[in-house]
């Protein structure tokens, strides 16, 4: 059953993450943006499969809640129908393809070479929120602290950047 | 010693007046000149009063501060002072006080009246620092100060391009003396190890044999600087050139300062000259005593004449160092150098006034019967014609006279030379006198003319005086003292003193004297009542060669500086296409071309960075992960 | 059926990342460029999430939890300088974005 959910997801995840980057029935960055909410979604599904449950949570309401309504809102503000037309370049294609070719081949090397499966069983490190609450604010408290200060000077830098006459 | 302090001052005045000149009263003509001439004047009074007080043998205590010091060199920068520079001490600043006040009216009307007494003030500072020098450093140094401060001054009408170019070629034609000088110094120094004259003096005196197989090149190196600086042949040729000057300082030059150098130099080092080295100077200073009264003959330009009469007297004053011998005494060059300067100034003045008094007309055959026009100036130009040619009483005879009679010693041919050359000397100069100053006037300009005002009169009438009694004052005594021990003193009356060439050596005095008749009588036929020169027509060619100096410096253009100009026109090529063409623009070409090939990769695209930046990153991993 | 282990999420993790560059690099779009950013992003926590079970230690998730956020925070800053540079320059295709060049 586990083995038959993390295949449906996977598939899900990968195909998703494909369309949002190559479309070939639509450009609109709205199209992307909806397949993205789905890539993120069974992603969460995969997080589940891995015991990560609270983070689970925290990706589909951060990621599918707050990013990607943020990403709809700029693509509604900037309106770019007349360039969802241009063409993609070959030579951007081919360099693209070369690119990823070649990182892919060099995971997937190094995964052969490590064959990590045989001897590695799952073990019980299960992501629940009290679990992960309790190292946050014990071993990891000044991170959570530091990360807190980080998140108010991104608010702070977004208001500046939106104002419309900087002075 | 007393009063040591008064020889620093001496020195050090006329480079104080030459610098607040320099900074502080450019604008102030009167303030500038009373400095100059304050300085100068005062450097007069003070050696006077220092000779007074400590006589001309002071203690030898040379006054000595230690001003470089380079691995075993030790360069002291010190003043000598002995009966050489204490009597070239008051030639010096008194020659040079009368040619101060004397440029005080002369220059009045020009533009550039402050600079020229800083100029002169500075010419007056380096002339006494190489009287005073104590080693040959310090002699060079201010030996290469004399060289720059007559640029300054010969060149001083620079916006005339004969003045500049004769600046440019006294400078030059000095720096090749020059070149010689300093490698002269150096086998010195290489040999003896030190460059100190009482040092070297002592050493020599304890070794003869010191200065080994270097001894003839070392000698003839160092005369080279005094070829220069005292223009001898061969390279006498930028001293007429330096005529462009202005007059007074032109009589600087030629009279107490530059040209002298040379001369009070060679008696300096006497010490380290050999035999076949003084032999060389001899006949150098022979040849130019000859070949320059030769070219004097037809020169019209009055100051022409004048510094060719210099050349030659220069030439006797070389010839006299090189016929004392080794060892010898070589007094009557320095006899003759303070005689000389003397009525040189004198003359270098009367002419002066002369082409002030005609409006700037410098040509002989356009003055005439300026006798009665100008009498200060007539009288005081006869008695140093006078003692140019060397008439007793007057002082050049005696002067002559001693480098004639040491000449006689020497051997026949540098003796019938100098009778020669006096007859030579008389001639031009009784050619010149009776032509400007005798005679119906033959310009516009000469009937005109007046007599300077008492500003420059003055000068010419105390000069006079030397000139006329300086042969008794015991100048060459008081030189050869330095050289030989005395002979126990015979005193002498001074009217014993008037005939003692005649009673010492008779051949040399009774020569020199019918050398003086004869040139007399020859110039007084011919030119008495000439209006033209008559002398072309007899001599023809030859007087056409000495009239264009027997194309010395035709010949000059065209090997010296044409090969010059080759080497030079060589390495400008060289210059211009190897070293900036090739090196350099290759170089730069070569990077520009490699920043202009990868300022194509700079495409500013976004993605293009992107595309780069992952395939470093995939390298980077391929490597990290292990191949 | 073989049990799913680790490596199968490190492919999947590894397909993703690899989607996301090709993204980046072919796309001209800036938002889906940056969308293409946010895929490569959760590839990574994938990765830590998959490590953090296997190896039986929280840090992974707490590390992810680290990346939620930043991201979250560089989204926001990011998405506000496209709003800019759009309402300064009227377009949001890098092509079009060449001022590095000279």
């Amino acid at each position: 059953m586990e083995t038959l959910l993390f295949y449906a997801f996977a598939a899900l995840t990968v195909l998703c993450a494909l369309l949002v980057v190559a479309n070939p029935f639509s450009r609109n960055p709205v199209t992307s943006a909806m397949f993205l909410v789905l890539t993120i979604v069974s992603m969460a599904g995969l997080f589940v499969l891995l015991h990560a449950f609270f983070l689970a949570a925290v990706q589909i309401l951060v990621y599918a809640g707050a990013v990607m309504v943020l990403f709809l809102f700029v693509i509604m503000l900037l309106n770019l129908k007349e360039e969802e037309l241009r063409k993609i370049k070959r030579f951007s294609l081919v360099a693209g393809v070369v690119c990823v070719g070649a990182i892919l081949a060099l995971f997937l090397r190094s995964l052969i070479q490590a064959r990590l499966s045989a001897n590695l069983p799952a073990s019980g490190a299960e992501g629940s929120t009290a679990a992960l609450g309790k190292l946050l604010f014990t071993n990891y408290l000044l991170p959570f602290e530091i990360v807190s200060v980080l998140l108010l000077v991104a608010m702070v830098g977004v208001i500046l950047l939106s104002k419309k006459e900087l002075k | 010693m007393k009063l040591e302090v008064l020889p620093w001052l001496i020195l050090f005045l006329p480079l104080l007046a030459a610098g607040v000149i320099t900074l502080f009263t450019l604008k102030n003509r009167v303030v500038s000149a009373r400095l100059s001439i304050g300085a100068v004047v005062a450097g007069f009074v003070l050696s006077v009063l220092f000779i007074k007080l400590n006589g001309f043998h002071p203690e030898p205590k040379e006054l000595l501060a230690n001003w470089l010091s380079v691995g075993d060199l030790r360069v002291g920068f010190g003043l000598r002072l002995d009966p050489l520079s204490l009597l070239m001490l008051l030639v010096v600043t008194g020659v040079a006080s009368a040619i101060h006040i004397y440029s005080h009216g002369y220059m009045e009307d020009d533009r550039g009246y402050p600079r020229y007494f800083a100029g002169l003030s500075l010419f007056t500072f380096s002339m006494l620092g190489i009287v005073l020098s104590t080693n040959f450093i310090q002699l060079f140094i201010f030996w290469e100060l004399v060289g720059l401060s007559s640029y300054l001054l010969i060149g001083f009408w620079f916006e005339k391009p004969s003045a500049a170019d004769a600046a440019k070629k006294a400078f030059l034609t000095n720096r090749l003396g020059d070149f010689g000088f300093m490698l002269g110094i150096l086998v010195v120094w290489a040999t003896l190890g030190s460059l100190d004259f009482a040092v070297l003096q002592d050493k020599l005196a304890a070794d003869p044999q010191a200065l080994g197989a270097m001894a003839t090149a070392a000698g003839l190196l160092i005369f080279c600087g005094a070829v220069g600086k005292s223009a001898q042949f061969p390279l006498h040729v930028w001293l007429p050139d330096a005529m462009e000057g202005p007059t007074p300082v032109s009589a600087l030059i030629h009279a107490a300062t530059m040209v002298a150098a040379g001369v009070y130099m060679l008696c300096r080092v006497f010490f380290l000259l050999n035999a076949p080295a003084l032999h060389v100077i001899a006949v150098i200073g022979g040849v130019t005593a000859l070949l320059a009264a030769v070219i004097a003959i037809q020169q019209n330009d009055i100051k022409r004449i004048l510094a060719y009469s210099t050349l030659s007297q220069l030439g006797y004053m070389v010839m006299a160092v090189g016929v004392a011998g080794a060892g010898g005494n070589p007094a009557p060059a320095m006899f003759h150098l303070a005689t000389h300067a003397c009525f040189k100034a004198l003359l270098f003045l009367g002419a002066g006034s002369v082409i002030l008094g005609l409006h700037h007309e410098q040509d002989i055959w356009k003055m005439g019967g300026l006798r009665t026009k100008m009498p200060v100036t007539y009288w005081t130009f006869l008695v140093a014609t006078l003692a140019l040619c060397g008439v007793p009483p007057f002082s050049g005879f005696y002067s002559k006279d001693a480098i004639i009679a040491a000449a006689q010693n020497d051997g026949p041919v540098l003796f019938g030379l100098g009778v020669v050359v006096a007859a030579l000397t008389t001639f031009y100069m009784f050619r010149l006198v009776l032509v400007a100053f005798h005679g119906p006037a033959k310009s516009d300009a000469a009937r005109h003319a007046h007599e300077s005002p008492g500003v420059m009169a003055w000068p010419l009438r105390i000069l006079a005086v030397p000139s006329l009694f300086a042969g008794f004052w015991g100048v060459e005594k008081l030189v050869g003292s330095m050289y030989v021990t005395e002979e126990a003193g015979h005193a002498v009356a001074w009217y014993q003193e008037i005939f003692a060439p005649f009673v010492q050596a008779p051949a040399a005095a009774f020569g020199g004297l019918a050398a003086v008749l004869i040139g007399f009588f020859l110039a007084y036929a011919l030119y008495a009542r000439a209006t033209t020169d008559p002398l072309p027509e007899k001599l023809g060619a030859l007087a056409t060669a000495m009239r264009n100096r027997f194309y010395l410096d035709e010949f000059y253009e065209a090997t010296v500086i044409r090969f010059q100009d080759m080497i030079a026109a060589i390495a400008d090529w060289w210059d211009r296409w190897i070293i900036a063409g090739v090196v350099v623009k290759g170089t730069h070409g070569t990077t520009e071309l490699f920043g202009r090939a990868l300022r194509l990769v700079q495409t500013g695209n976004l993605q293009t960075y992107a595309f780069l930046f992952v395939l470093g990153v995939a390298v980077v991993l391929y490597f990290a992960l292990g191949k | 059926m073989t049990p799913v282990g680790l490596e199968h999420y490190l492919v999947v993790s590894a397909l993703l990342f690899a989607l996301g560059l090709f993204g980046v690099i072919t796309r001209r779009n800036l938002l889906i460029i940056y969308m293409s950013l946010e895929l490569m992003l959760n590839a990574a926590n994938l990765a830590l999430v998959a490590f953090s079970r296997f190896n039986g230690n929280l840090d992974g998730q707490i590390m992810v939890f680290f990346i939620i956020t930043v991201a979250a925070a560089e989204v926001a800053v990011g998405l506000a300088l496209i709003v800019a540079l759009y309402r300064k320059r009227q377009t949001a295709h890098v092509e079009d974005l060449t001022s590095l060049k000279l």
